[in-house]
């Protein structure tokens, strides 16, 4: 039980008062130097460095109020069953200690890192704490589902789809015809292909979150590829941004690497553009020219445990290192307006031209 | 040959006696102005009786006083004009008209005021002094119109300096006072603040020279015997006193010492350079001594020791080879008693043996029985000469009397309240055959001005020296240490802040840059013991610094801590269901106690 979790925080931090000590909390590190990579599992894991953080420590007391206060809410949240935004619990913890000038949260970036601390004491996940994310992702396609009592068909979802709610747990898959489920890295892109109605010729399902994949997007495709083995296509830019996107799905991500388990998808393929492309498309003259954080990003990137030693990743960077510049995958547009729909996809599943 | 305008010269200048030379270049002595003369004869009286005490063995009780010796007055009419200048002097009035000199025909005195009644030409005058707590008023009437009377600056003090010292024996008063280089000091060999014997008399003589007045000294040996009392002036051309009265007093006088009472032309000035900052410092190096000062404006001083016990006596010494200059080395063969040169150089000089005579003799080439008397210019040169490239042991250092470590700080407290203070006595070092000690006491925080420079003062063998501190080593060597390195503040390239740093010189034999003993000439040897004194003690004091500062940001996180205390609680209380009054409690007595704190500092750091 969440609550019984949570409660035992709270009685721990009440032991270290009795016992004189400075109360303190073990939160596991979430850097890339407390990640590790299997190879075996495919699965970025999050290593048992913990950091201890005290209450009665100048650069710690903010960060702690900060994870108490979040687990004060979650518990509140629990025993009245109900569930707040994160941008709702940033409000909740908005406020200036009385006749001071000291803020308990000054950006929401701070009460996000809370949680996901939280989650890290607690091992509970964001949904089990009863905190949500915004939701920002779309899909489309041959599947049917009922989310909270209703039947939705994501064939018949319009111009816009089916807004992806954050917490996809209680979703329950009702008739699933699609045979594979490409996940769309650009809002245009997947307007594009729901125009041209991809998923219906292709018989497919697509799904867009706007950049990188929020945490319920993660678990549906998971969900999906899990329960009903769909095959999941990553369809991104030809830049570092774009294959750290494919990463994050297949191989997990550092900031939640201790929930990697629940959201990868270890078959995931690569569906961008690729170096090859650019010559075998005629896209050159888009190539946009590296900024300096795109190349620092492509060298993290490339140094990363699981692409270091995959000699076709590895080639696939040093290719992008010669090209000097990123190309976007609406690039394709030069070619006719459905030229993505009706021969790229096309040609690259039929030839199964993608990278795993 | 000299010719015989030469000799008839250096006839003449032998005639002129030290004495007559002084009064001409009596600024070579202190006396440049009336307020440095002040403060030179105040500083020479004290420093006589400081080593007289201390050679007796005596904890020193040494009372100042200084009188306005003539009062001087002006008397205005209605219209501004003076009419007429009044004089008062040892509770007698004068009063000046015109060129005649009026005396009182009745003095009344009462028990707050005084009143003289003067009578000229068939006018009545009257003079009324009302003495109230801390000041005097003066009122002057003129047959029924009461006159404008102006009290004019003081411009003649008495000088009274009264010890507790063992006494000089009749004998000696009048040639110890009333004659220049006279004095046991000039034999030299031991640490004393005195050297050349030459102060007191210099002040005698600045005294008949600007108000003419002879010095009055008593003298008592033990309480069995009375005490002298004697009136010199000095005969300039001669160099001898002259006893103007003397006589012997049974009561009145404490059971030994001295007092000397002298009326000097001066001026009484505030600030550094005046007698009361002299009359402070000198309680910061002699923590042992009780000094009374009773100040012109009749307020009263007492400074009682804060040690109990005299520094251990300086021993005299021979001097070392290497200090000796060669003209004082061939006035030394002169005088000497001995037979031999080798027996000359072990008997007058610290760290020569037989041995290490004959051996001096036989590099300069001269046989070991030689008379000295029989060695001749260019035989005296070379012996001088390898002299001063042997390598003899250094000479010893028990000649030195430092303050001490604990006696200084001691000493720096009886002046300055401070939140720290902190002290450094170096090791003996030589300059020039010369052993001389460096130490540095310094007060930091508490009641110390914020925004001013660095108080330096200055020690030579205890004296404060007040004059002249930029041509010191000492301000030199402060001047040449980065402060900021050890988190005290810098401004025009001296410390700057809360700090008082007080460096004290004790030596056989100190090098004043001049003969009114103002500063110690910086040689390099000097510079850098000063050098090395400072930034030890500096370190300690750093220490503090950086101590106050932790303590002072550990006060300030706990105000963080307090400050949050009600939120924490507050959530604990929810997750915890437990009772949120009582976890705010325990907190805030975590914080209180110190060895929590301990921890919490250790793990932020």
């Amino acid at each position: 039980m969440s609550i019984e979790v949570l409660k035992k925080l709270g009685k721990k931090l009440i032991n270290d008062i009795q016992k004189n000590e400075n109360p303190s909390l073990d939160v596991p590190i979430r850097t890339l130097s407390n990640i590790t990579y299997d190879p075996k599992t495919k699965l970025i894991k999050l290593g048992n460095k913990t950091a201890k953080r005290y209450l009665f420590n100048v650069a710690h007391i903010k960060k702690f109020v900060q994870t108490i206060e979040t687990a004060a809410i979650s518990k509140e949240l629990i025993e009245v069953n109900k569930h707040l935004n994160l941008r709702e619990v940033y409000y909740k913890m908005r406020r200036t200690i009385p006749d001071t000038n000291i803020n308990i949260v000054d950006e929401q970036e701070e009460t996000n890192k809370a949680i996901e601390d939280l989650e890290l004491i607690t091992g509970l996940s964001r949904e089990q704490l009863h905190f949500n994310a915004d939701r920002n992702g779309f899909a489309a396609g041959n599947i049917i589902i009922k989310d909270r009592g209703h039947i939705i068909d994501w064939s018949k979802m319009g111009s816009g789809g089916w807004a992806i709610p954050s917490n996809v747990e209680e979703i329950e898959f009702k008739k699933v015809d699609a045979k594979f489920i490409i996940y769309i890295e650009k809002a245009a892109t997947w307007e594009r292909l729901n125009e041209d109605r991809v998923w219906e010729k292709l018989n497919c399902v697509i799904i867009c979150s706007k950049g990188q994949a929020t945490r319920g997007i993660r678990r549906l495709l998971q969900r999906l590829n899990l329960e009903h083995n769909l095959p999941v296509y990553v369809l991104v830019d030809l830049d570092p941004w774009g294959i750290y996107i494919y990463s994050v799905l297949k191989f997990g991500s550092i900031s939640l690497a201790h929930i990697s388990e629940s959201l990868t998808i270890p078959g995931a393929k690569y569906l961008g553009l690729t170096p090859d492309d650019v010559e075998k498309y005629g896209l050159k003259r888009h190539i946009e020219k590296y900024k300096d954080v795109d190349l620092k990003r492509l060298e993290e990137v490339s140094n990363y445990e699981w692409f270091k030693h995959d000699k076709r990743w590895q080639l696939f960077f040093s290719k992008m290192r010669e090209l000097k510049g990123k190309v976007e995958i609406a690039a394709l547009t030069e070619r006719g307006i459905s030229f993505i729909s009706d021969s790229y996809l096309v040609e690259k599943i039929k030839n199964k031209d993608w990278i795993e | 040959m000299p010719t015989d305008a030469s000799e008839e010269l250096s006839k003449k200048l032998r005639e002129i006696s030290v004495a007559e030379f002084f009064e001409k270049n009596r600024h070579l002595l202190g006396f440049d102005n009336p307020a440095k003369a002040i403060l030179t004869v105040v500083k020479e009286a004290v420093d006589n009786s400081l080593d007289a005490c201390e050679q007796a063995r005596i904890l020193p009780e040494i009372r100042i006083v200084i009188k306005e010796a003539r009062k001087n007055f002006r008397i205005l009419d209605t219209s501004g004009a003076e009419i007429a200048q009044l004089v008062l002097e040892d509770g007698n009035a004068e009063l000046r008209l015109g060129d005649n000199i009026i005396k009182p025909i009745e003095k009344k005195e009462g028990k707050n005021e005084i009143i003289y009644l003067f009578s000229y030409e068939n006018l009545n005058y009257k003079f009324k002094i009302i003495k109230k707590e801390n000041e005097e008023l003066y009122e002057f009437v003129r047959g029924k119109t009461e006159l404008k009377i102006l009290k004019l600056p003081q411009d003649r003090y008495k000088i009274i300096v009264e010890d507790n010292g063992p006494g000089i024996v009749k004998e000696h008063v009048p040639r110890v006072f009333g004659k220049l280089l006279y004095g046991s000091k000039f034999a030299g060999g031991m640490q004393s603040r005195g050297q050349q014997g030459i102060g007191i008399s210099a002040s005698l003589l600045y005294a008949q020279l600007t108000t003419g007045k002879p010095a009055k000294i008593y003298s008592r040996t033990s309480p069995s015997k009375p005490t002298y009392y004697c009136e010199i002036r000095i005969d300039t051309t001669k160099n001898e006193p002259i006893i103007l009265d003397e006589k012997f007093i049974k009561d009145g006088f404490r059971d030994h010492g001295v007092t000397i009472e002298l009326e000097i032309e001066g001026k009484m000035i505030s600030g550094s350079h005046s007698v009361d900052e002299y009359i402070y410092q000198t309680t910061i190096s002699n923590p042992y001594a009780t000094i009374i000062y009773e100040k012109p404006d009749s307020t009263k001083l007492i400074f009682k020791r804060t040690v109990e016990e005299l520094p251990p006596l300086p021993k005299p010494i021979k001097p070392h080879p290497h200090g000796v200059e060669l003209g004082v080395f061939e006035r030394m063969l002169k005088l000497t008693d001995s037979r031999t040169i080798s027996g000359f150089l072990t008997n007058e000089f610290s760290r020569i043996g037989s041995g290490t005579a004959d051996q001096l003799c036989k590099l300069a080439n001269i046989k070991p029985n030689t008379k000295p008397k029989e060695l001749n210019h260019i035989q005296i040169e070379r012996l001088w000469k390898i002299m001063q490239t042997f390598n003899f042991m250094k000479p010893p250092t028990d000649c030195l009397s430092p303050i001490g470590e604990e006696n200084f700080i001691s000493g720096l407290k009886r002046k300055y309240k401070a939140d720290f203070y902190a002290a450094t006595t170096r090791e003996p070092f030589v300059y020039r055959g010369n052993p001389f000690q460096i130490e540095v006491c310094m007060a930091y925080g508490g009641s110390l001005p914020q925004n001013e420079s660095a108080k330096i003062l200055r020690f030579a063998n205890r004296v404060p020296l007040i004059y002249q501190a930029s041509s010191c080593a000492i301000t030199k060597a402060i001047q040449k240490i980065d402060w900021k390195h050890y988190g005290i503040d810098m401004q025009n390239n001296l410390p700057f802040g809360p700090i008082v740093i007080a460096v004290h010189m004790a030596s056989v034999w100190i090098p004043y840059t001049s003969e009114s003993k103002e500063a110690i000439d910086p040689y390099p040897v000097i510079l850098k013991e000063i050098k090395l004194a400072l930034q030890d003690c500096a370190r300690k004091i750093q220490r503090y610094i950086a101590g106050k500062r932790r303590r002072e940001e550990a006060s300030q996180r706990i105000g963080l801590f307090e400050k949050y205390i009600p939120e924490v609680a507050h959530s604990i209380a929810y997750l915890s269901e437990e009772d949120e009054k009582k976890i705010k409690e325990s907190l805030e007595k975590m914080l209180k106690k110190s060895d929590i704190l301990k921890n919490i500092q250790e793990e932020s750091d």
